[in-house]
């Protein structure tokens, strides 16, 4: 009785182990590990052969980033990069999300405005960098410029397209349900909107941070762009590369903490 | 603006004696003519009995949806008079309340929240109006669901939502954009049947548009038979169907068939 019972759940149990291994080779954090793992593999190959003498392997990399990491100069460089960073992608995301919302209730500003951001977006603006310095000398508000010129065309141009594209049919239900001007606004575009604002805050977070480092490249050396500059300069290469891989680390993490904080403040039907 | 008296004094001439119940929205030679020069309605005249459902019928296209938005003061006509319990309509107001054909829902809020939206924007506090939120969601079906997000049901479903939300704001005269087209055959017949109860128990008015003639016949005491762009009424039809009883018998009712192949024949012409 009871064999007659199992038996037809035999081929089912032999079955199980395998489908669940195949389950785990295609689980999305299987595969991103994987990914990172060919990716490094490579690095650590490509520095072996040796591509160049100027090119460390991935293990020597890590070993200098260890030493910045001991000698407490990363932290050191990343306070130091982190204030124009910082205090430029402030003023770009406030007057940039303002600035893009406005545009999207009032043609006439979008108008006046636009063309300046999108001619910004599609201009080569590290090119722009020399007359910054020109203008603002070599300290803190030339940085903070350069991170805002790349920054906020992105987020700008972005928060335009998000408020334009609001739904006909949620500014229709809201009018018919007597909303105010203000109430659309504050309960349906800027909501509905929100998403595409953030994918603009994104993007505009990782032009910040190119332009941050473009700054400390090519105005004058400091923080992270000093670490790379100066160990290119006594050709400590692998020192320089965990500095790259930092800011790099850095800002990947940075982007994803801030799609976490959108989806836990302003999606909430994304929440499982 | 001294001309507005003189004019409407012939107009109240023609309002029918005391005694006869005065229609709850009165249309009065509307005409809607669109930037561009697209002539929408002409001179279209119709009343709508109070506390009935009313039908705009018509070919695709023929500006039925145009009529109802402008009836809802979403869209604003070129000519002519609009009156809703006695008012003249300039634009959306508490005594009509609009379901669209495409829901309408904000993705991004319950369907609580949908529902007492109309609620929200008239500053009705939060606890006073998700009590009566909750009591049209049990209304229309969806108890249990009050939680749940847009994306997480079905089509009809959602209609449902779109439903409660023009009955929480217990407007006078309920306006209804083809609200089944978007839902299966199934749902829609069981919504049909619905509605057929809520005109009965509701006391509202409602106004219905529809390009199905089944449809139509099924759920009208009144259809207007609307002509071919620009609009005007070809036909008044007050299909005399005996409801109550088993709903499926009025689908193989003579009296429900016949008035189905007389619009049928009415409407064909305009296919060509």
């Amino acid at each position: 009785m009871q064999t007659s019972e199992l038996a037809p759940a035999l081929p089912a149990l032999r079955q199980t182990p395998a489908r669940n291994w195949r389950d785990l080779a295609i689980h999305p954090l299987v595969l991103r590990l994987v990914s990172f793992s060919i990716a490094l593999a490579l690095w650590e190959y490509a520095g072996r052969i040796p591509l160049s003498p100027a090119f460390p392997t991935f293990l020597e990399t890590l070993a200098g980033l260890g030493s910045l990491i001991a000698d407490g100069s990363l932290f050191k460089a990343f306070m130091i990069t982190l204030h124009p960073l910082v205090i430029g992608l402030a003023i770009s995301v406030v007057l940039g999300v303002g600035l893009g919302v406005l545009m999207g209730l009032h043609q006439p500003s979008e108008w006046l405005i636009a063309p300046l951001f999108i001619i910004a977006q599609a201009a080569p603006l590290a090119a722009l960098i020399p007359i910054l310095t020109f203008a603002y000398g070599i300290g803190l508000t030339a940085k903070i410029m350069t991170v805002c010129i790349m920054a906020m065309p992105v987020i700008v141009l972005n928060t335009l397209g998000a408020v334009r594209n609001t739904p006909q049919s949620l500014l229709e239900m809201s009018r018919s349900f007597l909303a105010t001007r203000s109430q659309c606004i504050r309960l349906v575009i800027l909501p509905a909107a929100s998403p595409m604002i953030f994918a603009g805050l994104r993007l505009g977070c990782a032009a910040a941070f190119i332009g941050v480092i473009l700054a400390e490249l090519l105005i004058t050396p400091t923080g992270i762009g000093d670490l790379i500059s100066y160990n290119q300069s006594v050709a400590d290469y692998p020192k320089m590369y965990a500095a790259i891989l930092s800011i790099i680390l850095f800002s990947v993490l940075f982007i994803e903490a801030l799609e976490r904080i959108e989806h836990t403040l302003f999606r909430p039907e994304t929440r499982a | 603006m001294s001309l507005s008296p003189a004019t409407a004094a012939p107009l109240r001439a023609i309002e029918p004696a005391p005694g006869a119940t005065r229609p709850i929205v009165e249309v009065r030679s509307v005409s809607k003519t669109y930037p561009g020069g697209v002539e929408a309605l002409s001179g279209i005249s119709l009343d709508f009995p109070e506390g009935k459902l009313t039908t705009l019928l018509g070919p695709s296209g023929c500006g039925k949806t145009t009529l109802l938005k402008i009836i809802a003061g979403l869209i604003p006509h070129s000519g002519g008079q609009v009156l809703v319990d006695g008012r003249e309509v300039t634009g959306p107001g508490p005594e009509r309340a609009f379901v669209f054909q495409d829901f309408a829902l904000m993705p991004w809020a319950s369907v609580m929240r949908n529902v007492a939206f109309g609620l929200e924007l008239r500053g009705v506090a939060r606890s006073q109006r998700e009590a009566v939120a909750e009591r049209h969601i049990a209304r229309v079906g969806l108890k249990g669901f009050e939680q749940k997000f847009p994306h997480e049901l079905s089509g009809g479903m959602r209609q449902r939502v779109g439903l409660a939300r023009a009955l929480a704001v217990d407007a006078k005269v309920v306006l209804m954009d083809e609200p089944f087209s978007a839902v299966d055959e199934q749902t829609r017949r069981k919504f049909q049947e619905e509605l057929l109860e809520l005109v009965a128990n509701e006391g509202k008015s409602f106004i219905f548009v529809t390009h199905s003639i089944e449809e139509a016949v099924y759920v009208s005491d009144r259809i207007a038979l609307l002509s071919r762009r620009p609009s005007r009424v070809s036909a008044i039809i007050e299909p005399k169907i005996v409801r109550g009883g088993d709903p499926e018998k009025i689908r193989r009712d003579s009296a429900y068939l016949d008035v189905v192949e007389d619009i049928w024949q009415q409407l064909k012409h305009y296919l060509d």
